[in-house]
């Protein structure tokens, strides 16, 4: 299981690709792509956290994009305490913190929303997961301290130890890296105990709850740990962009990085990494000929959802999903 | 011999239908317990309650001498109560060999451990390969789950029930849709582990389950109405009318 | 407490509930029945508003617009049940999901490309336009008196059409049983096509009747969505009565809560806290009864009885 198939070469391979060929191109002058490769890898993280549940757990949360927001707004907000006053106790540029709160406070919703939310099965827990993130939206929509709609500036990135987020390259292999560790993470956790009975309890919760397996429990922390590791992408996010909305927490955010997960392939480590790899370079690529470039993407959506079974994992080493 | 499980006044009905319908049964300590009946009588509707899948309407349910009534169902298969299914319930997209781990490993203390690959635990590993050596699928340990026969999947339900180590077996059908080969096959496999547990067979085939129990009993439309001895229900004029019908 | 402000508020989120229950009504018929999820149903209710739009420009008169627009959004309700959804029963509601997503990115840009970007308001008839007088010094717009008798009127349509008539009783059969209907020799293809069009209908009424107050734009089914989700949550997702419950009481305590949750919270704490917390908890309130109501019935207030 953990030897080295074909698609482990392929997981190699690409991740080489991901890494060496934005720096490239940023040797050469070009920071366009490091940075296209940057905001990619950091909604890699969020897709393959959101992976683990929808993937492993066979649960389908529609609301993961509120902890992209959980954590940028976690990097903004005692941001902006330093530069206009108030709320001395969170008001500070410390990374540590900032990515902290980011995790913990994503943790703490993800629990707290979970809870209720795994109560239910079905089409009510893809509903009631987009409605719990559609009630953060509207929080924040409607702090007007942290900008209302318009958003919040982040006047300057976390300040962390070794790594400095102002510059580029920085940023990007702390990304890389930290997506590196998130798929190594969920990878030991499906293979781990606790990895088994949540995948059991996706294939058969029936026979999991006879075997004396208490699986709301066990699908309860996985959601937490995947919202918290979301969470992180997010406070990444917020560094990258300088720049946090309540748009990043819309609802459609949720649907594309579903949408990423399904296109790289559910259920494999590489599926989530090539799905958000696929999908924001040929957003970049439509968006760059067309306004109305969301016809042919919506229409490619269809197309994959209707045609290709499995995602590109599936059409790589031929796994089914 | 003391009474494992014990059920009294048992009831439940889906709408206007009495499903169970007072049932009162004692299961002893090692005795292989059978439960026949006709279609619709009433028996997974049964099993369903004593392993916490459904609630009871009223009645109580005891086991080791511990009222389980309002248990959920997983805290009753920690507590040594397990179940096959009459329709297997399988994780049909793991290998056999995972299936059958899961069951072993639900007894193997809590499973929220995260680090070590649960595959290279080879006790469990090595317990469930024992389990399905001695039910037959020795050969089949990798196969994925889906890719087997009805009947090796009802051998894979013994498997797991046999592997959570409960002390009290529900077993519901097993040799449903097996043809007679192979059910002659789970005769003599439950035959080899009778008296090591404690087993409430339901079965739908009189010559098995006069062959195998220690003690039968009726139930139609969900009423127990004759437990004793094979030679006892043989000889109970209203079973004869009631279910066996003959004469 | 300004009870004329409370009459009206109580009236304004009575639109609200009804405005809600025409789009959850169909997005329940159409998860009820045919067992799909369809993101895609706020894209009706734009569209209604569009054509509507449209229609009221070319005949110079917003109810004959309404009246020629409603078979139109049927109709395309048809067409995608006949050209995409009907090719999606047989997948899992996460492929339901993913694809009513994309068919939302396709509709929203094909009505950018049509109507353009802008915003389109569509003009009232003068008769329609004015106020009335309902209680001694409360005034009302006519409009909003239409849109609660419209309202009304098609709830009562529902409810008839659901439980007295031959294809309510198809339809109650198809929600808990789809192959006793096939059983039965009815054409399921028809019936599927036919529901999923009134309840693209019924999207596409809401739409007409909102956009001569907000105006039809692009987007604009987005939020409702959402709303109308949550409504079929908390009234039981399949059910008609579910979704008018469902609908009334979102709609009554979103209005009501933003404009009196402020005064709420002055009662309990300085007034600039409750200005900052009244907003930031009155956008939430709805959710918060959607997870007060699961916490305790997880299947909704009215869950249908077969599932
Ligand atoms: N979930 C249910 N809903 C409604 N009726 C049920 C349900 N489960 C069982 N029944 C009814 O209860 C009775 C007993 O069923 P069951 O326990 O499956 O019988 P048996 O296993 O003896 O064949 C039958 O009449 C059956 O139709
Ligand atoms: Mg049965």
């Amino acid at each position: 299981m953990i030897g080295f198939g074909k698609s482990s070469w392929v997981t190699l391979a690409i991740m080489a690709i991901l890494l060496v060929l934005p720096m490239v191109f940023y040797w050469n002058g070009n920071t366009f792509y490091l940075s296209l490769a940057t905001r990619l890898t950091i909604l890699a993280i969020a897709a393959v956290s959101l992976n683990l549940v929808l993937g492993y757990g066979g649960l389908i949360s529609f609301g993961h994009a509120a902890y992209i927001g959980f954590g940028a707004y976690a990097v903004g907000i005692p941001t902006y305490h330093v530069f206009y006053g108030g709320a001395e106790g969170i008001a500070t540029t410390n990374g540590l913190f900032q990515f902290g709160v980011a995790v913990g406070i994503s943790a703490l919703f993800a629990l707290i929303t979970g809870a209720i939310s795994l109560r239910t099965k079905g089409v009510y827990f893809i509903m009631i997961t987009m409605a719990f993130a559609q009630m953060a939206y509207y929080m924040f929509l409607s702090i007007e301290e942290y900008g209302g709609d318009d958003g919040l500036v982040i006047e300057v990135r976390s300040k962390l130890p070794l790594v400095d987020l102002d510059n580029p390259m920085e940023l990007f292999v702390l990304s890389y890296v930290s997506l590196v560790v998130a798929m190594l993470m969920v990878r030991t956790i499906i293979h781990s105990r606790f990895g088994m009975v949540l995948q059991g309890a996706k294939g058969n919760n029936e026979r999991m709850v006879t075997l004396g397996y208490n699986s709301y429990l066990y699908r309860l922390v996985a959601f937490t740990i995947s919202g918290a590791m979301c969470g992180f992408a997010g406070a990444l996010m917020g560094n990258f962009s300088s720049f946090i909305s309540p748009e990043m927490m819309a609802w459609s955010r949720s649907g594309e990085l579903m949408f990423m997960v399904i296109l790289g392939g559910t259920a494999t480590t590489l599926g989530p990494v090539l799905g958000s790899a696929v999908f924001i370079v040929v957003e970049e690529f439509m968006s760059s000929y067309t306004v109305y470039w969301h016809l042919p993407f919506g229409l490619m959506l269809i197309g994959i959802v209707l045609f290709v079974r499995g995602g590109l994992m599936g059409l790589l080493v031929g796994k089914g999903r | 011999m003391a009474a494992l499980l014990e059920v009294r006044n048992l009831c439940k009905s889906f709408g206007g239908v009495a499903a169970t319908d007072g049932v009162d049964l004692d299961v002893l300590t090692g005795e292989l317990h059978a439960i026949i009946g006709p279609n619709g009588a009433g028996k997974t509707t049964l099993i369903t309650q004593l392993s916490g899948a459904q609630k009871p309407d009223s009645g109580r349910i005891r086991f080791k001498g511990h009222g389980i009534t309002r248990m959920p169902a997983y805290t009753r298969a920690k507590a040594g109560i397990t179940r096959s299914f009459q329709i297997t319930s399988l994780v049909l997209d793991m290998s056999v060999l995972d299936n059958v781990a899961l069951a072993v490993q639900a007894h193997d203390g809590h499973s929220f451990r995260f680090l070590k690959p649960a595959r290279k635990i080879a006790h469990i590993r090595d317990t469930a390969r024992d389990w399905l050596q001695q039910v037959g699928l020795g050969d089949r340990v990798d196969a994925p789950t889906s890719e087997l026969s009805h009947g090796e999947h009802r051998l894979m339900e013994i498997a797991i029930a046999l592997a959570s180590g409960a002390e009290l077996m529900l077993l519901d059908e097993p040799m449903a849709g097996l043809g007679p080969d192979e059910s002659a096959r789970m005769v003599t496999f439950l035959k080899g582990i009778k008296g090591t547990k404690t087993i409430l067979l339901i079965e739908h085939d009189m010559d098995a389950v006069f062959a195998l129990a220690d003690r039968i009993s009726v139930l139609v439309y969900g009423k127990i109405i004759a437990t004793g001895t094979p030679d006892e229900i043989r000889a109970n004029a209203d079973v004869r009318h009631a279910y066996l019908g003959e004469e | 407490m300004d009870y004329g402000l409370l009459f009206i508020q109580t009236l304004n989120g009575l639109q609200l509930g009804l405005l809600l229950f025409l789009v959850a009504s169909g997005l329940t018929l159409v998860f009820g029945i045919l067992d799909f999820v369809n993101l895609a149903h706020g894209s009706l209710y734009m569209l209604g508003a569009f054509i509507c739009a449209s229609l009221t420009y070319l005949t110079g008169n917003f109810l004959i617009a309404v009246v020629l627009a409603l078979p139109a959004t049927g109709a395309l309700g048809y067409l995608l049940e006949r050209f995409l959804v009907r090719s999606l029963y047989t997948r899992d509601h996460l492929d339901h999901v993913l694809a009513t997503f994309g068919l939302i990115l396709v509709l929203d840009t094909l009505t950018h490309l049509i109507w353009g970007p802008a915003g389109i308001a569509i003009p009232l008839p003068d008769w329609l336009d004015g106020q009335v007088e309902v209680l001694s010094g409360v005034v009302v717009p006519t409009f909003r008196l239409l849109i609660i008798a419209v309202g009304l009127a098609t709830a009562a349509g529902l409810f008839w059409l659901v439980n007295y008539t031959r294809l309510g009783m198809l339809i109650r059969a198809g929600a808990s049983n789809r192959t006793m209907v096939a059983a039965l020799g009815i054409d399921i293809q028809t019936l599927f096509a036919l529901v999923f069009a009134l309840g693209a209908m019924l999207a596409g009424l809401a739409g007409m009747l909102v956009a001569p107050i907000t105006e039809a734009s692009i987007g604009m089914g987005n939020n409702i969505i959402i709303t109308a989700f949550v409504v079929i949550i908390v009234g039981g997702i399949g059910s008609m009565k579910g979704a008018f419950v469902g609908a009334l009481l979102i709609g009554l305590i979103d209005t009501l809560g933003r404009s009196f949750i402020d005064d709420l919270f002055k009662l309990f704490v300085e007034s600039n806290t409750a200005e900052t917390a009244g907003p930031a908890v009155s956008g939430m309130l709805i959710y918060i009864l959607m997870a007060a109501i699961l916490a305790v019935r997880p299947q909704g207030l009215f869950p249908p009885k077969v599932r």
